[in-house]
């Protein structure tokens, strides 16, 4: 028997592990992938697969031969990364586009500030911004969702590929909501994903389960998600109450963009979201205004990737200001 | 039986692995040579009364807990006294202790060492509570706090509530369980006790729900018993925390930085109350205990009632002997209980269990580094931040970790168990008490 080995307690550890957390968030993702092939074609596959490659091998570089420490592309947060990326780009990007916004997302967004855990923007997002801003036309033009096998009562034409929030966007200028609702796909398209618009935004109810399955294994919670849509609903709501020629309702921004993709998925990322419950919830507040805002009057058609952004600079000064509750703290000593 | 009970905030779940739970109590031999520490409490250390080559007898006063907080020991065993010395307790630290080559067993005259129960209290409070300070009882569930301070209840503070703690939620730990299924109507007596010297009418005893046949058993024996009842808690850890056990059973919090006194309760362990019974209704000091000796890998788990002073190694041995994949040994239960450097560590009356983990249980899991997924701070029982206390700590910054109430972690480890990134968490809590510890006893002094 060799020598008995002495540390402080506890001396016993849980099942959890960073590589279960990440792994399980791939996991829940591989519905929407699914999805994503499906109305996209071979096209989506081809964003998922440069992107997270990509992700992975600029991971790996850097590691290996500019911090020159230890390797570990494999615990799949870098992989995570590429899915996201990927989410949040039309499908018939240009392959070198994909790769630059790989190289922002690890390099400048993850690793410069040290690399798992240390960034204080999510990661995927600020590559998505930074494509969007580099290369607008290319990362707007959205391709129409045909099916991968047979073919699909597509949307109307009057709609040219644009997304349902662009395509309102645009048309407010000179027309009133009712009349560019009817012209596009009823809410229930929105829901499965027959509408145009990134990879992974599209189909509602493939976000969903994953996100479901996220909240069951508790890699994620409720707080953020929850706020963040609750506010966009009731944000949206008093609008649409006060005129609804002008402001669409609430079902409509929820089932089209980024919102679900961005507040089950990218909102709550752990690393860049605030520690405690009301943090969290200020937080999810906080996306789902900055949202609203700049759907309806910024200069951007969508807000989720902004928002989310916005509200990661915000973490840690709600970290210093919303503490958890402390046992003992509600009687006061005397 | 309806939602059962338990503390709200934080808390985890480890394996129970409750191998000894069937095992009966046995008494184990005397050893050859007994080890007594002179300080077995918490507080300040007991005076030697005895010198090199006095021949003792069991249940001889050895120490003299002179300070107030403070505790008398015995001796647990008859012999010549071979040396006052420092010997290495199960704390890691060598500290003075009596060492007796054992020789028969001769007790002291006026103890009752048969097995009747008396259940006839004949004492008054005053004279309770002095006979808990002269037979040297302290809290058995680890923490070894003078029992017969708790009972001196400050003035300006009311108790009116006594809690048992029946919960034993570290893994691995069957000692009070074994007690309560064997020992139920002392227990009871015991509390009985404990409810006078306290001038209590109410005492609750709280029994983690997997250990039914406990629970039954106490309930049973408690329907004879004035005021005592028994309250089933889910299983959580670490219940068996006093604040958290009060939130459990009778949901007051205790202030933070305050004594349970400060919400009229007070929590004594099922085996303190066990040895109440044994000192004020049969005169016997503190001198032996239950003790687990466990692991996955020991051949026969089981509890010993075992002397005090008694090297682990005889422990080990009646358990089959150190199996050969052994990697560590504890003192205590997985969460809390402190690797032992020696099998020539003494039991004191603090342990509570051996458990002998194996080598590929033995070692910690890598660190990476911290993705920010808050769950330390989800289960932390006392609602602190794990994550921002261990970073304080390793910047040394001292005023931040006392202003983010790091003085309030009870070191029960539940934020090191659940990390995903295995990060020593309460290593650096640990060390960042100890620092604004010795900062706020320095600011006392000016």
């Amino acid at each position: 028997m060799s020598m008995l080995t002495v540390s402080g307690s506890p001396h016993v550890h849980g099942d959890s592990s960073v590589k279960k957390i990440m792994y399980t968030v791939v996991i829940a993702m591989v519905p929407a992938m699914l999805v994503s092939v499906y109305f996209f074609g071979l096209d989506a596959l081809r964003v998922l697969v440069i992107s997270s490659l990509s992700c992975l091998f600029f991971e790996w570089l850097i590691q290996k031969y500019l911090i020159k420490g230890p390797v570990t592309i494999f615990d799949g947060s870098a992989l995570i990364t590429g899915i996201l990326l990927a989410f949040n780009v039309p499908s018939n990007l240009p392959t070198w586009i994909i790769i630059v916004g790989a190289f922002v997302a690890i390099g400048m967004a993850k690793m410069s500030f040290g690399g798992l855990g240390k960034n204080p923007f999510n990661p995927a997002l600020v590559g998505r911004i930074f494509l969007l801003i580099s290369f607008p036309v290319q990362m707007t033009s959205w391709p129409e969702p045909k099916m991968l096998f047979g073919s699909m009562a597509s949307q109307p034409d009057a709609m040219g590929g644009a997304t349902p929030l662009g395509f309102l966007k645009e048309g407010l200028k000179n027309s009133t909501v009712p009349e560019l609702m009817s012209k596009m796909p009823d809410l229930m398209m929105d829901f499965i994903g027959f509408i145009g618009g990134s990879l992974g935004e599209v189909s509602v109810v493939a976000l969903l389960l994953g996100a479901i399955y996220m909240l069951i294994k508790k890699v994620i919670t409720w707080q953020i998600p929850f706020a963040y849509i609750g506010s966009v609903v009731v944000f949206t709501g008093i609008l649409w109450l006060i005129d609804p020629d002008m402001y669409v309702d609430p079902l409509f921004h929820l089932l089209t963009g980024g919102l679900i993709l961005g507040a089950f998925f990218m909102a709550t990322d752990m690393v860049s979201s605030p520690i405690s419950p009301w943090g969290q919830i200020v937080f999810g507040i906080g996306c789902g205004v900055i949202t609203i805002l700049i759907r309806i009057w910024g200069a951007y058609p969508e807000g989720v990737s902004f928002a989310i952004l916005i509200m990661n600079a915000f973490t840690p000064l709600l970290n210093r200001w919303l503490k958890p509750k402390l046992f003992g703290e509600t009687i006061k000593a005397a | 039986m309806g939602i059962l009970k338990t503390f709200s905030l934080g808390g985890v779940h480890p394996p129970e692995n409750k191998l000894s739970a069937d095992q009966a109590i046995e008494v184990l031999p005397l050893p050859k040579q007994a080890f007594i520490p002179l300080n077995q409490n918490l507080g300040a250390p007991g005076v030697a009364q005895v010198q090199k080559g006095d021949v003792i007898k069991v249940g001889q006063l050895l120490a003299k807990g002179e300070a107030f907080i403070s505790s008398n020991v015995h001796s647990p065993v008859s012999g010549k006294v071979l040396k006052i010395d420092n010997v290495m307790d199960p704390s890691g630290y060598r500290r003075p202790a009596v060492v007796v080559n054992v020789d028969g067993d001769e007790w002291v005259d006026g103890i009752d060492r048969t097995d009747t129960l008396v259940k006839e209290i004949k004492l008054s409070q005053k004279e309770i509570v002095e006979k808990i300070h002269q037979l040297g009882i302290v809290g058995l569930g680890g923490a070894t706090f003078p029992s017969h301070v708790k009972l001196m209840v400050p003035e300006g503070k009311t108790a009116d509530v006594l809690i048992i703690n029946g919960v034993e939620c570290e893994p691995y730990l069957t000692a009070d369980h074994r007690l309560m299924i064997e020992k139920g109507d002392e227990i009871l007596v015991g509390t009985t006790i404990l409810m006078k010297g306290l001038g209590v009418e109410r005492a609750i005893i709280g029994i983690e729900n997997n250990k039914p046949d406990a629970i039954k058993n106490m309930t049973e024996l408690a329907g004879k018993f004035k005021g005592i009842e028994v309250c089933p808690l889910k299983v959580k850890y670490p219940q068996g925390g006093e604040k958290q056990l009060i939130k459990a059973t009778i949901r007051r919090e205790v202030p933070s930085g305050k004594l349970p006194i400060e919400v009229g309760a007070v929590v004594n362990n099922v085996g303190t109350a066990f040895a109440v019974y044994q000192a004020v209704q049969k005169n016997k000091p503190l001198i032996e205990r239950v003790v687990t000796i466990t692991g996955k890998s020991v051949a026969k788990p089981g509890n010993f009632m075992v002397r005090i002073g008694t090297p682990i190694r005889e422990l080990i041995e009646k358990a089959g002997g150190l199996p050969e994949d052994s990697g560590k040994m504890i003192g205590g239960g997985p969460m809390m209980g402190k690797a032992l450097l020696s099998m020539d560590t003494p039991v004191v009356k603090g342990s509570s269990g051996i458990l002998i983990l194996r080598e590929s249980e033995s070692k910690r899991v890598d660190v990476k580094n911290c993705i920010r997924c808050a769950r330390c701070v989800s289960v932390c029982p006392m609602g602190l931040e794990a994550v921002l206390l261990a970073q304080l700590a390793e910047m040394e910054m001292w005023e931040e970790s006392e202003q983010e109430n790091v003085m309030d972690c009870i070191e029960c480890g539940s934020c090191h168990y659940t990390c995903p990134s295995g990060r020593p968490l309460l290593d650096y809590i640990r060390l960042g008490k100890s620092k604004v510890g010795q900062i706020i006893r320095n600011r006392g002094k000016k």
